[in-house]
Order: C-alpha cells, then structure tokens, then sequence
C-alpha cells in the first residue's frame, strides 16, 4: 500500500493540522516507510483471535456522581489563551 | 562525608534523619550542581527558589517520620504540578500553568520531598532520544553529544549526573528502561493500574505508566512503594494489595524460575549485548535461580502493533489540544483555521507524523484492518507471557538492543528509531511490569542495562531479582563531570 498526497491532504483535514505540499510530501515519506513496517502484521493470521479491550481484567468501579471541584472556574479560566473573566474566546463562528 | 549530591536516596534519607545534614544544605547542593550543569538541559523549568523556601521550612518544623524528610527532587515535565508550568515537552503547552497535581507528585510531596524543577522530555513522551523535545535535546553525562534515551531522557540524565537524588519518568513503550540503561541508571516500568495517571499529560492511555528512575534498587523499591496508590481519579488504577516494597526487598532469589526467550537473539544484536545477557543469566544462576529456555513466539509482531495502537491512542488524546481553552493558540480567518493553525505550528513533526498515523488508522475503512488487527496481535503477545508464566517467575532480557547514539543520529529515519524499543514494547503492550538495571558497558565505555520482566502485580519479584543480581554486577557509573566549566 501506498500514501499518496490526497491521502496525505484528507488525513491533515481530519486531524485538523494544515499541512503545505512540501510538508505533505515529506509526510507521505515517512508514513510509507512506516506503514511498509507496520504491515508486517498481515503475514499473521488472526482470525478466531479475540481483540484484547484491557491489559487487566477487571471490572471498572462506581463511584457516586457528585461535584468534588467546587469555584475553580477562575481557576479554569486562568489558562485560556485570550483573556476574558467569563468565557472562553473564539473566532466569530456565527455571521 | 561524601559530596551530597552523590549520595543514594537511602543514604540521603538517612543523613537527614540523622540530622548530620538539613534539608536546606541537601536543596542547596543540587541547586548549586543544577546551576553549574545547564549544558545539559535537563530543566525546562527550574523552581530553585521555592525549593530553597520549602526546605528551610521543613528543617524548622522537621518531620523525620515521612520517607522523603525534605528531600530535594526534580520530575518529568509530564506530571502536572500546581502552579508551576507544566509543558510535555511541548510548544502548544509552553504556557500552561496547572491548577492541580498529579496523584503520583503529589504521594511525593506528601512523604516530605521538595520539588526543584521539571525535567526536559521528548514532546508528549514521543521519542527514544529526546531530541523531539520543543525545549531541545538533552545531553547524556556519559558523553558529549550522545542522547540519554527517551522520552525520559531528561530525567535520566539529570540522576545520572548527580542533579537530582531520584526522580520519576513516564514509559509508553519504554521511556523509563531505555534512558535508565543508556545512562547506567535503574528505572521500573510497574503493572499498568499500579501507579494512577491522574494529572500525567495522556500519549496512549491504554499503555501510559509512571515510575520511579534511580541510581540502585533500594531506592527504586522506595519511591515505588511511595508513589503506587489505588487512585479513584483514575478509573483504570486497580485495587490491589500492594506490597512494602523497600521493606521486603530481599536478595535471597533462591529457587526463583527465570525465563530467557530466543526470541529475544535478534538479528544483528552486538556481541557485546549477547555476552551481557550471557553474563547476566551466570549471576541469576549464581543468585540460586533456576534459568529455562523459554518462547515467547509474537515477540516480531509487538513493535508493529504498538505502532498502530499508541499513535491512535495518541491521535484521540491530543484532539484536547485545539487553542480553546488552554495553551498557545495561532491566529485564523475563522474557527477552523484557528484550530488547524494552532496544532500545525503548535505540535513538532514527530506528534504530528504520530496524530497522523493514528488518525489514519482509525479513518473509515481502516479501522478493521488496522487497529482491531493491532488489538488482536496484542492479545496473542499477552498469551505469550501467560503460557510463559505457567512455567517461570520472571523472564531475563538486554534492555535495548544497542548502547546510546550520537544526537542526530537517527533523527531522519523514524523507523530505525522506533526500534530502540523491540524489547520495551511487548511489556507495555502486556500491561506487565519490568525493571531495568544497569549491567555493563559497550565497546565505546557506554552503559547497557538487562530487564527483569515479571507477572503482573509481581513488582517485588522483579525488585528482589534486580537487587540480588545488582550485588553481583557491582556496576559503577563513569562519569567525569565534562559538561561542568
């Protein structure tokens, strides 16, 4: 299997990361060399084989649903990149 | 006494109880080193100040019953820590300022430690080199220009030269047993669910392990029994009886059954790694243990799998990271553009390349072939371990198949990179947990490291080995402080 650039182009679209024709060359390099490695797994026959869904076989525990982080909503908002006391600020989306 | 920094962790600990040394003598001695050691760049940020403040008030209120009494240490930039930046490595976290701790820090600082600072790492833990760092890599003190291993690298490096007594790391698919045994040192990947990864910045949530990296065994068993804790937080941390490892630790490994797979003589392995190993299996045997031949037949296919299933793992971790709500944010024309911006020049080529595997793993149409394959391939590397378990206690392995490299020596060909972890890779991808220990050295003078892989849950086991087997290598680190002007 080859990558080739549109494939390149639609997975940068998917993973919401810009990529430019020479980026996206270089890209195509890599992961074909990468994939050409990673296809070594057809040559072992899998079928009947179960997926595995967790490393440890354990059953995940309930808790009871209650707030345990109470007024750290300044300390949330400290972080965001554009100041502003009450919201998180993004390009206008709506015309 | 002997310089301060050189002590173990033991040994520091004991001082301090013994108040022959205070805690603010102990701060001020790494401080000093840290400073005269930037070359290195172990540090992406230094919290000397607070470090020496923390410390003079634990030598006025001393509390000499805690197991780290106002011990001076410096942790992976990948723990969050309140209030001092916390940045993977990373470009799109240069700015981030956590308002929590991670469990793992924080059973730390509740046992007395200080924190001095966080350690430079590859970015988002992705890398065997930590030349994918944002911060630039990090010199090992065994060499000019050689890398200390990764992702931990900075970690590695930093206790290798004497900067910090101790200090964690974090190990995906090997980031804490290839740095320890580049730079001579001993690091435990434990069980996954062991230690919690609440508030330990995620790469693939499904193999991620903090644990503790040292300078022998005593104080890995230490900082393992400190930082391994059943975490609500975390709802894959498993509730297990957990051993006092530092005080159960014993050399007596009589009649233990070691497994050494074949599978593990790979193709082009150095002479030098074959007689360590050879050598390695001489002192287990003259410990009292019983060795046994032993298959673990997928050992081939774990690299490939791992492949697949961390970078998806990784693509839907770091969708988080759009320039909303935190971190650094690229101007756009409009919300897209914002966010397409902002994770291109945000992320370095290396997360870039592994969001993009993974993202095209898990793409319509290739899930089946791809990531189910890869979750099956897994559970045939798990079944390996567990036919093999059914016969011994713990299985003998190289750590990595090579000493450490020159900086830029690999950085062109990401597949010959990836292979520094063929021996790391199956333990992650089993969930097991595995020690490295520092074992000899390769032609050029630079450390290699055996692993002790054990059964699930099993930590000790591989902690008594590694200790019993360390009394017999007496291995001794040379490093000549060539970095200090």
């Amino acid at each position: 299997m080859t990558i080739d650039l549109k494939t390149i182009k639609h997975i940068s679209k998917l993973s919401r990361i810009s990529v430019d024709d020479e980026k996206a060359k270089k890209l195509a390099g890599d992961l074909n060399s990468i994939f050409e490695f990673i296809e070594k797994l057809n040559k072992l026959n899998t079928k009947n084989i179960e997926p595995l869904t967790s490393v440890v076989e354990t059953t995940l525990k309930l808790r009871t649903d209650e707030v345990k982080s109470k007024n750290i909503r300044n300390q949330i908002l400290k972080n965001s990149p554009e100041e502003n006391e009450d919201f998180f600020v993004v390009p206008r989306v709506v015309e | 006494m002997s310089d301060i920094t050189s002590l173990t962790l033991t040994e520091l600990v004991k001082n301090i109880k013994d108040k022959k040394i205070s805690s603010e003598d102990t701060t001020k001695a790494f401080i000093e080193r840290g400073e005269k050691s930037r070359d290195l760049n172990t540090y992406i940020t230094e919290d000397f100040a607070n470090a020496l403040e923390k410390a003079k008030n634990f030598d006025q209120k001393p509390n000499f019953d805690l197991k780290l009494p106002g011990v001076p240490m410096a942790v992976k930039d990948l723990f969050c820590t309140n209030g001092v930046k916390t940045t993977a490595g990373s470009k799109i976290l240069n700015n981030f300022i956590p308002s929590y701790e991670s469990t793992v820090t924080q059973n730390i600082w509740n046992e007395g430690a200080i924190l001095l600072g966080k350690l430079n790492c590859d970015e988002f833990a992705m890398g065997s080199s930590n030349e994918t760092s944002f911060f630039g890599n990090v010199q090992s003190p065994i060499d000019k220009d050689l890398v200390p291993g990764g992702s931990s690298g900075g970690s590695a490096s930093a206790l290798a030269a004497n900067l910090t007594p101790i200090t964690i790391g974090t190990d995906t698919g090997g980031s804490i047993r290839q740095p320890a045994s580049f730079t001579g040192t001993v690091g435990l990947k434990p069980t996954y669910g062991s230690c919690s990864r609440y508030g330990i910045v995620a790469f693939a949530s499904s193999l991620d392990q903090a644990g503790p990296m040292s300078k022998n065994v005593k104080d890995c068993a230490l900082l393992q029994e400190i930082i391994s804790t059943y975490d609500e937080k975390d709802s894959t941390s498993i509730d297990f009886k957990r051993n006092k490892y530092s005080k159960e630790l014993t050399n007596n490994i009589k009649g233990k059954k070691i497994g050494i797979p074949k599978e593990y003589r790979v193709d082009g392995m150095p002479k030098k790694i074959e007689d360590l190993w050879a050598k390695g299996i001489d002192h287990a045997k003259d410990c009292g243990a019983e060795i046994f031949e032993i298959s673990l037949p997928h050992t081939n296919y774990a690299l490939p799998a791992y492949y697949i299933v961390a970078p998806a793992e990784a693509s839907s971790n770091l969708a988080r990271y759009d320039g909303v709500k935190y971190g650094f944010r690229s101007k756009g024309k409009n919300l897209i553009d914002m966010y397409e911006k902002t994770r291109s020049e945000g992320f370095g080529d290396e997360v870039q390349r592994r969001i993009m595997i993974g993202t095209y793993v898990l793409s319509s149409g290739y899930y089946d072939a791809y990531y189910l394959k890869a979750q099956k391939v897994r559970k045939l590397i798990k079944n390996d371990f567990n036919e093999a378990y059914k016969k011994v206690d713990a299985i003998l392995t190289p750590s990595t198949p090579s000493a450490a490299f020159k900086i830029g020596a690999k950085t062109n060909d990401p597949v010959s990179m990836y292979l520094n972890d063929i021996f790391t890779v199956p333990v992650n991808l089993a969930g097991l947990p595995a020690i490295s220990i520092p074992a000899g050295v390769d032609a050029e003078g630079y450390p290699l490291g055996l692993q002790i892989i054990g059964k699930a849950f099993d930590e000790q086991n591989i902690l008594n080995i590694a200790y019993a087997m360390e009394e017999k290598i007496e291995f001794k680190n040379k490093i000549t402080d060539w970095w200090i002007k």
